[in-house]
């Protein structure tokens, strides 16, 4: 099962190793993993989103909340929440592939934040099947780069990952 | 008031009481010497290699109830000392590690020792810190000796570059010390603790399994109390050793691969497990699904709740301090005024007994080589029970664990977790400043005491009488077993040609040296040795070189699918 893990961590050196190292040390699965400081800038937050069955996700948040900088952790997908990755597309835009790629990202409510004569780059926010699916829908030959975020997500309503 | 770095570091140490640091002095570290040199107070103990400092540090920890200091230089310091930390994590020891770095603005540029020693031992402590601010020295050593022993004890190290060291800046040492990350829970959940006791009374067949932890938590009273409260059989793993008094009759014995038959046996067939600070370790339960086959209900108690539900399913988790939550459950139990089903606990105890009749343990006492059981067995009656016993990792250190009775928690140490060998010598050395004029022993092999023999050294120093008990059988014992048992008789490199003679290097090392060959006088050379109380006596006994460890679970099968000796 695919889980998407939040949590918060001191902002200081070598935090992020702990994680990133806990998970190779373990032989769990990272899928994305995002970092950021918090409204707080004591404190990052993580999103990590991970594929296990119940037990190793039950181990994953133990270990984590074992580290001792991680102050807070919570499987965010237990309930309801919200997932948004972000994508920057760089495609090749030219002759008729100009007009199309426009159409394209207009329909997937893409912004167009990049116009040279020959490329476009195309920002895009949504879940990660949506951005899949945006990838799939354009001329794989066109893309000349992408680069996404990773997951970063929140619970719904008065959910609330705080200290 | 302004200090140096260094200066800080004394200072600190002085404030956490510490008796002795055990280390090697080095490029990084010489600030740190410098000032440790113009006191007295924290004594220091040159050792040989900084793999023994760290070991001693852990021996004294583990033979205390205070946390151990080893004290290194950057670079290979840091490296060698690394097999230690290690260890000490895997049995979770309290332990403070402070390391020399090379100086701030060097970090980065492959400097002359200089190793990234914050990567190299995050995934073998508990925490650990580089201090790069003179500013936060003091709290940051103060953090390190809270976090060590607190909560789940564990190695925390202290990456101090030269700089820092030579700097000056304003000291205060911190009281207290407040982490919102870290609250490690103390009482347990009166909900569970309830439910808990709910089961141990209506339990037909029980079974306590207790662990290292009984022993870190200093909660072998009040495990006591309650064993007593319920009449119900107690095992303890190899950590666990001296967490219930041996000579009880309500201990079976040591579980696990080399447990006993009816440790074992009760283990799996068990209705209702209370495990104590204990994690169910692949050495200790075998297959987990094997182990599975059973239903049974489980009672977890353990400060780590990363420890529960790991390896097995548990019904009822309890996260707290062990001492805190077991007389919990005591009162409980005496307040409720119920008492366990007498009547199937009588009937399950018959069963036990049964188990027991098969003697296990039994060996070849008419024999004309010195058995190393014998061996145990003599060092148990000469030393009254009442010795620190020390071991390194192999055949011997399981002998010592079958055969020596441990009554109190903290007497007997060996590396559980990691499996190192090269503890015992170092590791007793830290016990025995400890408890200076008390016996100390170190069941060793001919393998495995050749990993940090140069400590010998260290022992003539500082006059450490320590008796080593060498078990020689001329092989690496558990690898020769395991190939005798697992890989048909093919034994790859665990025959040791060109040993050396122990007599002499001990006496070269400035102790004494005794061989012993004869069966008829294994007693005599260990009554001996002890009587040499300001002497370090190396005892040599030339032991049965096909002599294995039974009974024997092998790796991945049940725990009831043991292979007992030829002698049964």
């Amino acid at each position: 099962m695919r889980h998407v893990i939040s949590l918060l961590i001191e902002n200081e050196a070598g935090a992020l190793s702990r994680v990133s190292g806990l998970f190779s040390a373990r032989a769990y699965n990272i899928e994305s993993l995002t970092v950021a400081p918090t409204e707080d800038p004591s404190m990052s937050r993580i999103t990590i989103v991970s594929v296990g069955s119940d037990d190793i996700i039950e181990q994953i948040t133990k270990q984590l909340n074992k580290l001792i900088e991680v102050i807070k952790v919570v499987d965010i997908s237990e309930a309801a929440h919200i997932e948004r990755e972000l994508m920057l597309v760089k495609v090749r835009a030219t002759g008729k592939d100009r007009e199309e790629m426009k159409r394209m990202s207009d329909i997937f409510r893409g912004r167009i934040i990049d116009v040279t004569e020959t490329t476009y780059v195309i920002e895009l926010t949504g879940n990660t099947a949506k951005l899949d699916s945006f990838i799939e829908a354009i001329d794989r030959s066109l893309i000349l780069e992408t680069v996404r975020t990773g997951v970063c997500g929140i619970g719904r309503g008065d959910r609330v990952l705080r200290v | 008031m302004v200090l140096t770095g260094a200066e800080i570091v004394i200072r600190c140490l002085q404030e956490e009481k510490v008796e002795y640091v055990f280390g090697y002095p080095g490029g990084s570290v010489l600030f740190i010497y410098d000032e440790l040199f113009k006191q007295d107070k924290v004594r220091h103990v040159l050792v040989r290699h900084e793999q023994g400092a760290v070991h001693a540090a852990d021996g004294y920890a583990r033979s205390t109830e205070k946390v151990g200091v080893a004290l290194v230089t950057s670079g290979p310091g840091v490296t060698n000392a690394v097999t230690g930390i290690a260890t000490a994590y895997m049995d979770s020891i309290p332990m403070v590690i402070i390391s020399g770095q090379v100086p701030t603005a060097y970090i980065g540029q492959d400097a002359f020792q200089e190793v990234d020693t914050v990567g190299i031992t995050r995934p073998c402590v508990k925490h650990n810190f580089l201090v790069k601010d003179i500013r936060e020295l003091a709290s940051t050593i103060k953090k390190a000796f809270y976090l060590a022993k607190s909560g789940r004890p564990g190695p925390v190290l202290v990456d101090i570059p030269k700089d820092i060291s030579a700097m000056k800046g304003e000291y205060a040492y911190p009281k207290t010390i407040s982490m919102r990350s870290y609250n490690p829970v103390i009482k347990g959940h009166q909900g569970q603790i309830k439910k808990a006791v709910q089961l141990l009374l209506e339990a037909k067949r029980p079974m306590i399994y207790t662990g290292g932890g009984v022993i870190l938590s200093d909660a072998a009273d009040k495990l006591a109390k309650l064993v007593r409260q319920l009449g119900f059989p107690v095992t303890n793993t190899l950590m666990g050793l001296g967490g219930y008094p041996a000579t009880d009759k309500q201990f079976v014995g040591m579980l696990g691969m080399h447990g006993t038959y009816e440790a074992n046996m009760a283990m799996q067939h068990c209705d209702v497990l209370l495990a104590v600070g204990a994690r169910f370790d692949d050495r200790v339960i075998g297959n987990p699904e094997h182990f599975a086959e059973v239903p049974r209900k489980i009672i977890h108690i353990d400060i780590d709740p990363s420890s529960i539900s790991k390896r097995v399913k548990v019904d009822v988790p309890i996260v707290g301090d062990l001492p805190e939550v077991l007389e919990d459950i005591s009162k409980l139990l005496s307040a409720a005024g119920d008492r366990p089903d007498e009547k199937a606990v009588k009937a399950w105890w018959k069963q036990i007994d049964e188990w027991r009749g098969k003697d296990c343990l039994k060996y070849d006492r008419k024999s004309k080589i010195i058995k190393p059981q014998y061996v145990v067995e003599k060092l148990y009656e000469v030393t009254k029970g009442e010795a620190f016993v020390c071991s390194d990792v192999g055949q011997h250190q399981m002998w010592a664990a079958q055969y020596y009775k441990f009554d109190k928690p903290r007497r007997w140490m060996n590396s559980g977790g990691l499996g190192t060998m090269g503890f015992g010598l170092p590791a007793a050395m830290g016990v025995q400043l400890a408890h200076p004029g008390s016996p100390v022993a170190c069941v060793t092999g001919e393998g495995s005491v050749q990993m940090c023999i140069q400590e010998l050294s260290t022992c003539k120093q500082y006059r450490l009488p320590v008796k080593v008990i060498l078990l020689n059988n001329g092989y690496l014992g558990m690898v020769r077993q395991w190939q005798q048992l697992f890989h048909g008789n093919r034994y790859a490199e665990s025959y040791v040609d060109a040993l050396p003679d122990f007599v002499k290097l001990a006496e070269a090392y400035g102790h004494v040296g005794m061989r012993v060959e004869k069966p008829g006088d294994v007693e005599g050379a260990l009554k001996e040795a002890f009587k040499r109380k300001d002497d370090l006596v190396f005892l040599d006994f030339a032991i049965d070189p096909t002599e294995n460890v039974y009974p024997m679970v092998q790796g991945g099968k049940g725990l009831t699918e043991m292979i007992l000796s030829e002698e049964l």
